[in-house]
């Protein structure tokens, strides 16, 4: 395999592992989150704006991570930086 | 091949270094209208019933802004709307924008992002100094002993990349999922995935403002909560 292919096939498959594995922790995570929080607006109503504005802030806190791995996969996919060695 | 960076878009250029790209262009827009906007609704302020329908509008926005602000710090809103808020109508504006065709957020280009978080991350300093001194301020760094020093300034570094990093994943994931789904699917979906965009970039303009809130307040009064927390009085409600 050229220098060029490995590239190509290590990136593709690399950055199909980030987002796979790393969507994991946060779906959990969010699942979990959101469980909690409806269950405390069930059990306290009057409540219910202070928990869903925390529950959203809370929630794209959890998201970045799931984030990161997507702005992970999609610089090796579009703008790989070692696309640069082997084209030059 | 879909250009996902609108910085690459360049309009017009002067030599190698300097250029002018969508990012930039579309940032003007925004600013241009969000300037015409409030210039044109505070013209005629009254306090007369028959009131403009701009001047209602805008005051509906700013006492949104105001009320999230208390019940977030517990503090008077007023010495923190101006940066949050304007933080809060570029981003929401720059993403209700997208109704128009052809336009593209500027925060999907990591470079006006992380310029904003660079601001957050200066204001934080700025105005825990101007509230607490700056010997106070700093001494927040070695809490609770010297070792932590480094830690908390990594952590300051990292949560200004995590800022940015947020709303840039957020937006431009939302330009690329449109269009894929646009060769995919090209009839009705697309569009659905455009108004659930709307509605993600309102969210993600709320967090951004609410987060930068949040890192100034705890950089301001944190020994405050401190004490707050240990009198049996300070129960928070």
């Amino acid at each position: 395999m050229t220098a060029i292919e490995t590239i190509g096939v290590a990136s593709i498959i690399v950055s199909g592992l980030t987002i796979a594995i790393g969507s994991i922790g946060p779906a959990i995570g969010e699942a979990w989150a959101l469980s909690r929080a409806l269950n405390a607006i069930a059990q306290q109503p009057d409540e219910a704006n202070t928990i869903t504005r925390t529950l959203f802030v809370g929630l794209a806190m959890v998201e970045s991570t799931a984030i990161y791995c997507f702005v992970i996969s999609i610089i090796l996919i579009f703008s790989n930086p070692f696309w640069n060695y082997v084209t030059r | 091949m879909v250009q996902i960076n609108p910085d690459e878009v360049i309009y017009w250029s002067l030599g190698e270094t300097f250029s002018i790209n969508e990012t930039i262009v579309n940032t003007w827009i925004v600013m241009a209208l969000l300037i015409l906007l409030t210039w044109i609704s505070t013209r005629h302020l009254s306090i007369d019933p028959p009131l403009s329908h701009m001047q209602v509008f805008m005051e509906t926005i700013v006492s949104f802004m105001k009320s999230e602000i208390e019940e977030i710090s517990r503090k008077s809103p007023e010495r923190y709307i101006h940066f949050s808020g304007t933080l809060f109508l570029f981003i929401s504006v720059a993403s209700l924008l997208s109704i128009v065709p052809g336009y593209r957020s500027p925060a999907s280009s990591l470079s006006t992002t992380l310029a904003m978080a660079i601001c957050v991350f200066f204001a934080v300093p700025i105005y825990g100094i101007a509230e607490r001194g700056a010997s106070d301020y700093f001494a927040r760094y070695v809490q609770p002993s010297i070792i932590m020093l480094p830690f908390n300034i990594i952590g300051e570094v990292s949560r200004t990349m995590a800022l940015a990093l947020r709303l840039f994943g957020n937006m431009m994931s939302q330009n690329l999922l449109v269009a894929v789904l646009l060769s995919i699917v090209p009839l009705f979906l697309p569009s659905v995935m455009d108004l659930f965009g709307l509605l993600i970039g309102q969210v993600q303009a709320y967090i951004f403002s609410v987060l930068a809130t949040v890192y100034i307040i705890s950089g301001s009064f944190a020994d405050e909560d401190q004490k707050e927390k240990l009198s049996p009085r300070g129960v928070r409600e």
